[in-house]
């Protein structure tokens, strides 16, 4: 089957949907690849890039499968042929009404936005692969706008003292300016109504602020939902005292479909020094910080920038195009299980269903829903457990627990020791202190070693002998005898065990 | 100084260097030095015994019997260890396991004998006086049954090893309680002989530990071997620290509670590779029942010949082998390291990627490579290599099954669920060498035999091995 990736339309877009890359990847599915004319041009990729890479030249007149970024034009509709399959950001959720006039052609259409949040899915999430290059580009347009360093220094001409940023959101988005802004050097806090993403955000180098309240948020979808009135009430008290002293607010608080909270009024940002910057990401959406006018930078009465660029993503195009082509690839291999070019649409698959839009001219959205997997379940909302893991993986004993050994360990060998008899007592202390001397020193053995060492201790544990050897010098014929037989034994481990350990060791050597 | 300081002092020394001989072997670099201390400790402790029995007033014919036994023992001894196959190495640490048990449980008859059947002797009343009676009937009874459950258990591991008797598990209905019955009945009776030692009590536990680590070991099927192994070499370090007990000898406490510890951790390492509780492996059981998921239809699978797993390997960059007992079985080792040096010789990074409880013995497969000649360090562990499979060109895959499986990591429902495995299929190519398309030890069927990136090369793994050789050869001369 024809795979054409689309020029894009829409002013302001500098992504395409497939990259050299990627196109690449595609013809190892089996599929041909046809880049309209000047599609990469505006992410610094030529048309002979995509030759280059096995693609042709050409209009998608005659595809079986489209690529876009965004829904393309009616021109562009009109242009493809009928039974083609569009894949693109069709924000279905967004605005129902483009689906529907989609569903008036005999096309099918797959939203990427569409995708469900469940692990298997993620390799083809682009919302999260765009927010990842979203919350980037915010950190290195607050940093362009901001008038000093990130990083605090000390330097013969003074001390310079770290930005403080406050995230607003934890999400993908959030985290990447985090760990951004983190690289950068700055000291980064931030907030989100979930509790269980405090983690994420300090394995990114951020410290997380909980905004204690009753109602904890854990949504069966994996998007923040709006909170209740006493929760906001908190919030708002965060955001102002932070918000006071932060240099950099970055707010990434965006619930699909919804007009954007509002986290930042405008007595916060009056509060604000002179010279702060805040990247609103939800501008698209209303904004999360009152002042914020989408497309534009606005600067307050105090000197405070607000930036509300929509187009975040689009600022790094190949980027952009590279993780987004990606992910279609990967969308591509999901759907072609023969590899043989041949797209195959199954609607048993919680993903391919959830996706399809629109099948065959027929309206197919919305699918029913998906329950996140890392949700749990109904009913323990409140608890705001983790996720239980996969597999049943044998866990390592907990520190309460191995307390608990260790302490009746303890209390049963005081037991046993104070009642043996003192002629025993050293003879326990040696026994105690020898085994935990040979866990220590066995716990560093080299794998490979592993069976040296059991001969080499099959050797040692021929001093038995010196017990039957003392049994020699009685007069009795049976001790004798049995000493005999136990010397005997003894003797040919002691001597065996260190003559085959001997043979195996001079056997390793290194290349 | 008398004779009795001197070896007092010397059993001190020994130990350290016991001590120093176990820390020595954790690296390449100092193995050869820890084995070369564990020699001197115990010529050491040796000298030190004799010089105390002839401090005392021996009859001359128990000297050359001591001389005789010593010198039989290590002529055996010696023999056995230069004539051994690699492959035979864990037939031979059983039987030394086995020697330990049944000389512990000798030790503790003598004890009987020289205290217990004559409790008016001078022995008994000196024990009596400083009120270690009762210890002395205890440590009788617990040093005899500990030395017959290694020594039984020892040889039927043996024999499991060296293929005398069948390696599948053994399943006496009610084996627990059959097994938990004898720990009961051993509390009695140890208590019993406590208050009233009689003759007839010792050899009654030692009929009974004689049976409970032969039913032990043979209720344990053959792939669980490396976990038995380093049970019974824990069990024979506790039957000689009990025999030290017995003689109030610290010498024989210490040793006996390093081997003890060492082999519990090394049964705990087995375990932990198999993701199964030390418990689970010791009451057996496993692959016993199969899986629901073996009505499952897997597909097809593909064969492949010796001559194009040759062209392959001759056109890949990386290659990465991962051995199991079936090199062993095979004796495919040298073929293996041949096709590994002529591979290296042509620029391919070959490695090994080991998993832990592959072979009989723990480290069974080092031994058998370096024996071939492998150099140790492309030799690795799983930990280390598993995250390369993804980067690598192709995988060989010798003898191994349930190692590589990957049902155990993406199906819950396979009884190896859970288990650590070698992550092959995340590489390019897998070939796997294998007999016939029977499945491995669990019983379980290999998913990864029908994955679209791998394929069978059926046969003996040696001759396939030498197949390859031989292709790789031939292309070089067409090459030439």
């Amino acid at each position: 089957m024809i795979i054409a990736v689309l020029n894009e339309a829409r002013p302001g877009e500098t992504r395409v949907a497939a990259t050299p890359a990627t196109v690449e990847q595609l013809r190892t599915l089996g599929y041909d690849v046809v880049v309209e004319p000047g599609a990469g041009a505006a992410a610094s990729f030529p048309d002979e890039a995509y030759v280059a890479a096995g693609a042709t030249i050409g209009p998608a007149t005659s595809a079986d499968i489209v690529f876009a970024v965004n829904r393309p034009t009616d021109a562009q509709l009109d242009g493809l042929r009928p039974g083609v399959t569009l894949v693109g950001i069709l924000g279905p959720a967004l605005d129902p009404t483009v689906v529907e006039q989609l569903a008036t052609r005999p096309i099918t259409a797959l939203a990427l936005d569409a995708v469900p949040r469940i692990s298997r899915a993620q390799s083809l999430d682009v919302l999260s692969s765009m927010a990842n290059i979203a919350g980037y580009r915010a950190v290195v347009e607050a940093a362009h706008v901001f008038g000093r360093f990130f990083t605090g220094q000390v330097t013969a001409a003074g001390k310079v003292p770290p930005a403080r940023v406050l995230v607003a959101g934890a999400g993908v988005a959030g985290l990447a300016a985090i760990g951004a802004a983190g690289s950068l050097g700055a000291v980064v806090r931030a907030t989100d109504p979930r509790p269980e993403v405090a983690d994420q955000v300090r394995s990114l180098g951020g410290e997380y602020l909980a905004i204690d309240s009753e109602a904890v948020e854990v949504s069966s979808t994996g998007y923040a939902t709006e909170m209740d009135e006493r929760y906001r009430a908190r919030e708002a008290e965060v955001y102002a005292e932070e918000s006071a002293g932060a240099d950099i607010i970055i707010t990434t608080a965006l619930i699909p479909g919804r007009p954007a909270p509002r986290l930042i009024t405008a007595e916060m940002v009056a509060r604000m020094r002179p010279g702060s910057v805040i990247v609103d990401m939800a501008a698209a959406n209303g904004g999360n910080v009152e002042g914020t006018v989408p497309d534009t930078t606005v600067t307050t009465a105090n000197g405070v920038v607000i930036i509300g660029y929509t187009d975040l993503v689009a600022r790094l195009p190949a980027q952009a195009s590279q993780l987004y082509g990606t992910n279609l690839v990967n969308l591509m291999k999901l759907m072609t299980p023969g590899k043989d070019g041949e797209l195959v649409l199954d609607f048993d698959d919680v993903v391919q269903r959830s996706m399809t839009v629109v099948r065959d001219g027929e309206l197919t959205w919305p699918p029913p829903p998906v329950q996140v997997s890392a949700a749990p379940a109904p009913g323990q909302v409140a608890a705001a457990v983790p996720a239980p893991p996969e597999r049943a993986v044998r866990a390592p004993s907990g520190s309460g627990r191995r307390l608990g050994i260790v302490l009746l360990a303890a209390a049963v060998l005081f037991a046993l020791a104070s009642f043996a008899p003192a002629a025993l007592l050293p003879h326990l202390t040696v026994f105690a202190l020898a085994i935990v001397i040979g866990y220590y020193v066995i716990g560093h053995v080299h794998h490979a070693l592993h069976t040296p060492l059991m001969s080499v201790t099959n050797a040692i544990s021929g001093i038995i002998v010196v017990g039957a050897l003392a049994s020699l010098v009685h007069e009795d014929t049976v001790i004798v005898v049995l000493g005999f037989v136990a010397t005997l034994l003894a003797s040919i481990n002691v001597f065996g065990g260190f003559a085959v350990t001997r043979r195996m060791l001079t056997m390793f050597a290194r290349s | 100084m008398t004779v009795q300081t001197a070896s007092q002092a010397a059993y001190l020394v020994a130990a350290l260097l016991f001590i120093l001989a176990l820390a020595g072997l954790s690296r390449h670099e100092t193995s050869k030095v820890g084995n070369t201390f564990g020699i001197t400790g115990m010529a050491v402790a040796l000298v030190a015994t004799v010089a105390v029995v002839l401090d005392q007033d021996v009859r001359t014919a128990n000297l050359v019997l001591l001389v005789v036994a010593v010198v039989i023992g290590a002529l055996i001894g010696l023999q056995r260890a230069r004539v051994v196959e690699m492959t035979g190495m864990p037939e031979l640490i059983a039987l030394l396991h086995s020697f330990v048990g049944l000389a512990a449980v000798l030790v503790g008859w003598n004890g009987y004998l020289l205290v217990e059947r004559d409790l008016g002797g001078a022995e008994a009343l000196h024990l009596g006086s400083v009120g270690t009676l009762g210890i002395h009937h205890a440590e009788v009874v617990i040093g005899v049954f500990i030395g017959a459950v290694t020594f039984t258990g020892s040889i039927v591991a043996y024999l499991k090893l060296s293929g005398r008797i069948g390696s599948a598990p053994m399943t006496l209905p009610g084996k627990h309680v059959l097994n938990i019955g004898a720990l009961v009945a051993f509390a009695v009776l140890t208590a019993w002989f406590v208050v009233d030692p009689q003759l007839w009590l010792v050899l009654v536990v030692t009929a009974l530990a004689l049976a409970l680590g032969w039913h032990l070991v043979a209720s344990i099927g053959g792939g669980d071997m490396p976990v038995v192994v380093s049970m019974l070499n824990s069990y024979s370090g506790w039957a000689a620290a009990a025999s030290g007990f017995l003689l109030e000898n610290d010498l024989l406490i210490v040793t006996g509670a390093l081997v003890g510890s060492s082999g519990a951790y090394l049964s705990y390492i087995m375990c932990n590779a198999m993701n199964r509780s030390f418990l689970s492996v010791i009451a057996g059981g496993f692959g016993v029942e199969a899986g629901p998921g073996e009505s499952r239809d897997y597909g097809e699978h593909r064969e492949v010949d010796a001559e194009s797993v040759a062209e392959l390997l001759a056109g890949a960059a990386t290659v990465i082998i991962t051995p199991g007992y079936g090199m062993a079985v095979a004796q495919a080792q040298h073929g293996v390291a041949e096709l590994t040096r002529r591979l290296r010789a042509t620029g391919v990074d070959v490695r090994f990627g080991i998993h832990p409880v592959a072979g009989r013995l723990p480290g069974h497969m080092n031994v058998l490579l370096a024996e071939a000649k492998v150099p140790y360090d492309i030799v690795l562990e799983m930990d280390e290599i598993n995250d390369d499979f993804a980067e690598t060109a192709v995988v060989l895959v010798i003898g191994a099954n349930d190692t590589v499986n990957p049902a155990a990591d993406d199906d819950p429902s396979s009884p190896i669920a859970g288990m650590p495995v070698l992550r092959v299929w995340d590489a390019e190519k897998v070939i796997v060498f294998k007999r016939s398309m029977a499945s491995g030890y669990a019983g379980v069927q290999n998913p990864l035999f029908f994955r679209e990136n791998s394929a069978m090369l059926f046969g003996d793994a040696k001759d396939r091995v030498d197949d390859i050789l031989r292709a790789l050869a031939d292309l070089e001369l067409s090459a030439a």
